[in-house]
């Protein structure tokens, strides 16, 4: 079947099966790798990415039923060499250790501006990253990069 | 994921014609309970037919006494946009995960019925009308048990109408890793009396007469103080035992109650 999708910005018509999921195209198809599947049974948040501004487990959402939306990745986040603010508050709250849960922390962080706005509080930001697993960091740098990075980016959501 | 064959229909009708096409069909809502099934091929259907196509099964409106809710609105729509009933918006905005709630949706929630949902106890509660390609059927006789509902083989929920009470809440006890309730309960107080439905503790969900009968005389906490539900017929899983249940949901009630007075 085809699909056409704007990822990151690039439209295109992308060939897929109707059993492709979304993570399935981005990673296999498309070698947007930093999109990561952390459980692939809805659960660990590593896969979320934008669909249409709105942040979705990738695991859980066939391609071909997206035809006509816009899709963003965490490759899609920073301007060349600028980190987006998000990411920058990631990297200044060591709010990362492996890295594996990171691109879906930094998508649901969007997403919680997004619903709640530049001064978000950290009892909001742990509450809404229910769907997000992290085995090393402990949480605390992750909300506390979360609330920096809404901070930021001022409102704007930006993706 | 085994291969399947996938339809996307701009009307009911087209939907009806593709599921009834040949093979096993299955809808396609929002995927977060089907496609989980899929990958682990507890489902396996030839054709999915995708309902996000088919024009006019979301949004919310207030027709007299009753608020309607199309089949196709997703739980993070419901909990924003359902401001003539708080307490399904609440309930709608502590299922799952934020990510969850931007995909799931009323009827498939209700379609799936599974014992630990909490949609199916508003819908009881509130006494509720699922309107389907088939016609109409009351929560009371909508919902039989474990996965298991009055709808035919294609029949589609179109739109779930919920009565507005004069006061209501939901209360429930999470498992911390799914969300789903381990025991949920709805109370709904009408000018005709009080309905309260039970969600995880049993096979499916159920209304508690015992309690209704207690907050018919008084609607107050009081009235319910110490009432526990029979564990006999209750769920006993590695989460809790039915004896467990039978006294949460009895804290349930209570919280749920207080809340709603
Ligand atoms: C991580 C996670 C956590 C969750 N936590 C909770 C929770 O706390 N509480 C809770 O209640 N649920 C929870 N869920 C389930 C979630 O709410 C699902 O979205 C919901 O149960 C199914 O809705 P869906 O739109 O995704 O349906 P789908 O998965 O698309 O479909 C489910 C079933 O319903 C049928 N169906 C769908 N739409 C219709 C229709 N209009 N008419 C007839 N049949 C239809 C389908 O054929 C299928 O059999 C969770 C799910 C996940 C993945
Ligand atoms: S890989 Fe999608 S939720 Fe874990
Ligand atoms: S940083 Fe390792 S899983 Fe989160």
């Amino acid at each position: 079947m085809q699909t056409k999708l704007t990822i990151n910005g690039v439209a295109a018509t992308h060939e897929v099966s109707p059993a492709t999921l979304l993570v399935e195209l981005l990673r296999d198809g498309l070698s947007l790798t930093g999109t990561h599947i952390g459980c692939d049974t809805s659960q660990c948040g590593a896969c979320n990415v934008l669909i249409d501004g709105v942040a979705v487990k990738s695991c859980t959402v066939l391609a071909a039923t997206l035809d006509g939306a816009k899709v963003t990745t965490i490759e899609g986040l920073a301007k060349g060499d600028e980190l987006h603010p998000m990411q920058a508050a990631f990297k200044e709250n060591h709010g990362l250790q492996c890295g594996f849960c990171t691109p879906g922390m930094v998508m649901a962080g969007l997403e919680i501006v997004r619903r709640h706005g530049p001064n978000v509080s950290a009892e909001t930001i742990a509450h809404d990253l229910e769907g997000n697993l992290c085995r090393c960091t402990g949480y605390q740098n992750i909300i506390a990069a979360i609330g920096a990075g809404a901070k930021a980016m001022g409102g704007k959501s930006n993706a | 994921m085994r291969e399947f064959a996938l339809e996307r229909p701009a009307t009911l009708a087209a939907a009806t014609v593709a599921f009834n096409a040949g093979g096993e069909a299955a809808l396609l809502a929002g995927g977060h309970t089907l496609l989980p099934a899929m990958k682990s091929r507890l489902r396996m259907p030839d054709t999915l037919v995708d309902l996000s196509q088919v024009a006019g099964l979301t949004g919310i409106t207030k027709e007299g006494d009753l608020l309607w809710i199309g089949a196709m609105t997703r739980h993070a729509a419901v909990a924003t946009d359902a401001t003539a009933l708080p307490a399904l918006a609440q309930l709608a905005s502590g299922i799952g995960d934020p990510q969850v709630r931007n995909r799931g949706t009323l009827g498939g929630s209700v379609a799936n019925n599974d014992p630990a949902a909490d949609y199916p106890a508003a819908v009881l509660a509130l006494d509720g009308i699922v309107e389907t390609t088939a016609g109409s059927t009351k929560a009371d006789d909508f919902f039989q048990g474990m996965f298991a509902t009055a709808l035919a083989d294609g029949e589609i929920i179109t739109r779930i109408g919920f009565r507005i009470p004069e006061k209501a809440a939901y209360a429930k006890f999470r498992h911390p890793a799914s969300r789903y309730a381990v025991v949920g309960v709805f109370v709904a107080k009408f000018a005709d009396g009080v309905r309260v439905a039970v969600t995880g503790a049993g096979p499916g969900v159920f209304r508690w007469e015992a309690a209704e009968a207690a907050l018919n005389g008084t609607f107050s906490v009081a009235a319910v103080k110490g009432l526990v539900l029979d564990a006999d017929d209750l769920n006993s899983d590695i989460h809790a035992s039915a004896d467990y249940r039978a006294s949460l949901a009895g804290v349930m009630l209570g919280r749920a109650v207080a809340a709603a007075v």
